[in-house]
């Protein structure tokens, strides 16, 4: 399946956004340690940025940067979500109270603990009419995520943001869950290319399982795409930032392979 | 709602991109199974039979300890250790909680799991799909885990640990179903609060048509738990006696559980002659706010307009329309705006909600069955526990059930954050 790239962008410690983080996947230079990130979500309003999560804030920082990129009208873009785990520092919140008589919880706390609290403020910060799509696949959610985004740009004709997101769990629900850094990845895909046009992938869902997974050269790099599924993501990335032509093959499930052709455009 | 900085995105004059403004028409997809489980009983006889016979699954609230006044849609086999002499802890394994022991008894209805394992068999295992939607997952695992906590390091219990990914994890209920049935072919699980099982045709439609799959296991679970419970109660649109979707005195919604499960396939593989087919659907977003619809329905206008569109049928094709229809008055105020502007007054809709409540994520796929019984039995549900159809409601909402032949059938689900799905189920 042949697609075009308009736009990515991804979040991470010392990765704050695609302008500023492409010469490192195109190995220009170096990784530097760096805390994590506090991105604010300036897309929403004032009083909606104070009460969204951090999850909503890294996501809604790379769809963004993604939609600027891209130079596309937002209410023609459908979305998709894909996060394993999601909002769990909603779900902490919300289980201590449900632990706690006389288990008070706020309507606020409760309508940003569903799946797809992203989704909704995503809509509500763009008014974007379109479709939109909150998934998830475990390790593999970037991966179900670029196949829910590619079918839909390809069969419906319309540019599909695609946004992967996990942050680490607070420390109750850490020990379930060990993503030790949070990471977001953002990209918009197209059936046509424009002038936005960054790359063309050929998307192939593959059964051959003797093809190796893609990892990342730099062992920093390669920690956090191997401790976050929104992460896995970067092999893709690093091949949009580099100037040649190459494949990738990402794992999806335990049973598939996602093999991708980029070429620079 | 535009708050000024998505100006600078639009692209000035010139469209960048080429933007089919139709939905493209589809080939219609046989739904060749079909099952549900509610509190209305296990599978489609028990189902069919209680709508027929306007008997309501729902009941005062027992669920746990949980001191709200209102009335549950409970499932009782889930409950009662599933089937009596089954081990069923042990064929679960580390899947094991209520929200897959719904699952479990939803594929073991009407032979679910013989036609899985046939398509399986035709088509291979990589090549069938499951696609499933929920809401909460199993989350009154980490409910129950979160009041054993370690009082003097806050810890949770191991067991919960070890059992995380395979129970709260959103995947849990695709990766449980998946393993059960022996597919290696793509999954995921869709959470887009009440709108999920029915997300999950459009996203089943297109990974078929894309050469992803040959067929596709869909369906939707979701359980009780505490979360819902309190969390609907917080938002004030419980009613405290059983929901009267429609009815002047509406006054909220009653929360259900179910778990419902088709099979999708190309025509050509499974044949046609009164087969019960996907015709079409449409998904749409309210962009508006996380728990309020758009005053006027405008994204669930759209939501049905592009079900009608890639169906290639319009408003006057459409024989019944299954409401969303929570019982809050002012969901029930919207849809009817929006039925009654693409369908205008004469269509017939109801909701089935009185029947076994709101049952969240997997609305989606219990409308979905409803449709498919509606067309199998030439049979229209009226609206249960309703006393008087709201005199401001300007759709055909029908308090009785009917008997009458059915072609196709529109089903809504509409869900937090503004998320809309319809569906087009006809006979092909």
């Amino acid at each position: 399946m042949e697609l075009y790239i308009n736009g990515v962008s991804l979040l991470g410690a010392g990765l704050t956004g695609w302008a500023r983080s492409r010469a490192v996947l195109a190995r220009e230079t170096p990784l530097y340690d760096a805390a994590p990130p506090e991105p604010t979500a300036s897309l929403l309003p004032p009083n909606e940025q104070r009460r969204s999560s951090e999850s909503v804030r890294w996501a809604l920082y790379v769809a963004q940067e993604t939609l600027q990129q891209a130079k596309t009208n937002v209410h023609d873009v459908a979305s998709v979500f894909a996060s394993s785990d999601s909002e769990t520092g909603i779900l902490d919140r919300l289980c201590t109270a449900l632990a706690t008589p006389p288990r008070t919880i706020s309507p606020t706390l409760f309508h940003h603990s569903v799946h797809n609290a992203v989704s909704g403020y995503w809509g509500i910060a763009t008014g974007s009419p379109q479709s939109s799509t909150a998934l998830a696949c475990y390790d593999s959610s970037f991966c179900a995520g670029l196949l829910e985004a590619a079918a839909q740009a390809q069969l419906e004709e319309r540019s599909v943001l695609l946004v992967a997101y996990d942050l680490p769990p607070p420390p109750p629900l850490y020990a379930a869950r060990p993503f030790r850094e949070g990471f977001a990845a953002a990209l918009l895909l197209t059936r046509t290319p424009s002038p936005a046009t960054l790359a063309r992938i050929d998307l192939v869902l593959s059964n051959d399982l003797t093809d190796e997974v893609t990892s990342m050269d730099d062992p920093r790099l390669e920690t956090l795409r191997s401790g976050n599924q929104a992460a896995r993501s970067l092999p893709l990335l690093a091949a949009i930032a580099r100037p040649q032509g190459t494949m990738v093959c990402l794992e999806y499930l335990e049973e598939q392979r996602l093999l991708i052709e980029i070429v620079p455009w | 709602m535009d708050y000024g900085l998505i100006d600078s995105w639009a692209v000035e004059g010139k469209a960048c991109l080429h933007r089919r403004a139709v939905p493209q028409q589809q080939a219609p997809l046989i739904l060749s199974r079909y099952t549900l489980v509610s509190a209305l009983g296990n599978g489609l006889d028990q189902t069919f039979q209680a709508l027929r016979n306007r008997r309501s699954g729902l009941r005062p609230c027992d669920f746990e300890d949980v001191g709200i006044t209102a009335y549950i849609g409970r499932v009782n086999d889930v409950d009662d250790g599933l089937l009596e002499g089954d081990s069923v802890a042990r064929e679960l394994g580390p899947f094991d909680c209520r929200n897959n022991r719904l699952a479990l008894l939803g594929l073991r209805q009407d032979g679910f799991i013989p036609a899985a394992i046939a398509a399986r068999e035709r088509y291979g295992a990589h090549r069938v799909a499951v696609i499933l939607g929920s809401s909460t997952s199993g989350i009154l695992e980490t409910e129950h885990a979160y009041s054993q906590r370690n009082p003097v390091t806050g810890a949770l219990p191991s067991s919960y640990l070890r059992s995380y990914r395979y129970t709260q994890n959103m995947f849990s209920s695709a990766h449980f179903v998946r393993a059960y049935l022996g597919l290696r072919g793509p999954a995921m699980v869709i959470s887009t609060a009440c709108s999920s099982s029915a997300k999950v045709f459009a996203t089943a439609a297109r990974f078929i048509e894309a050469g992803f799959c040959d067929a596709v296991v869909v369906g939707g679970v979701d359980s009780l738990c505490l979360t819902t419970l309190y969390g609907f109660a917080s938002l004030g649109v419980m009613s405290q006696g059983p929901c009267r979707p429609c009815d002047e005195e509406r006054d909220g919604l009653t929360l259900g559980e179910s778990a419902g499960f088709g099979l999708l396939e190309k025509s050509e593989h499974v044949g046609r002659g009164g087969a019960v087919a996907l015709l079409g659907y449409g998904e749409s977003s309210d962009a508006y706010h996380m728990s309020h619809p758009h005053p006027e329905g405008a994204g669930a206008i759209r939501a049905m307009q592009a079900a009608l569109q890639r169906s290639g049928l319009t408003a006057e094709d459409i024989d019944y329309v299954h409401l969303h229809g929570t019982a809050t008055r002012s969901n029930d105020s919207i849809e009817d705006t929006a039925v009654h502007s693409v369908f205008g007054p004469s269509t017939p809709c109801s909701s089935t909600k009185g029947w076994m409540g709101h049952t969240l994520g997997a609305a989606g796929i219990t409308g979905a069955v409803i449709a498919a019984m509606c067309l199998t039995h030439s049979f229209l549900p009226g609206t249960l526990n309703t006393t008087r159809i709201d005199p401001a409601l300007g759709s055909q909402v029908l308090l009785g059930n009917r008997e009458q032949p059915v072609r196709r059938v529109l089903s809504n689900s509409f869900g937090f954050g503004g998320n809309n799905c319809s569906l087009i189920f006809g006979t092909v």
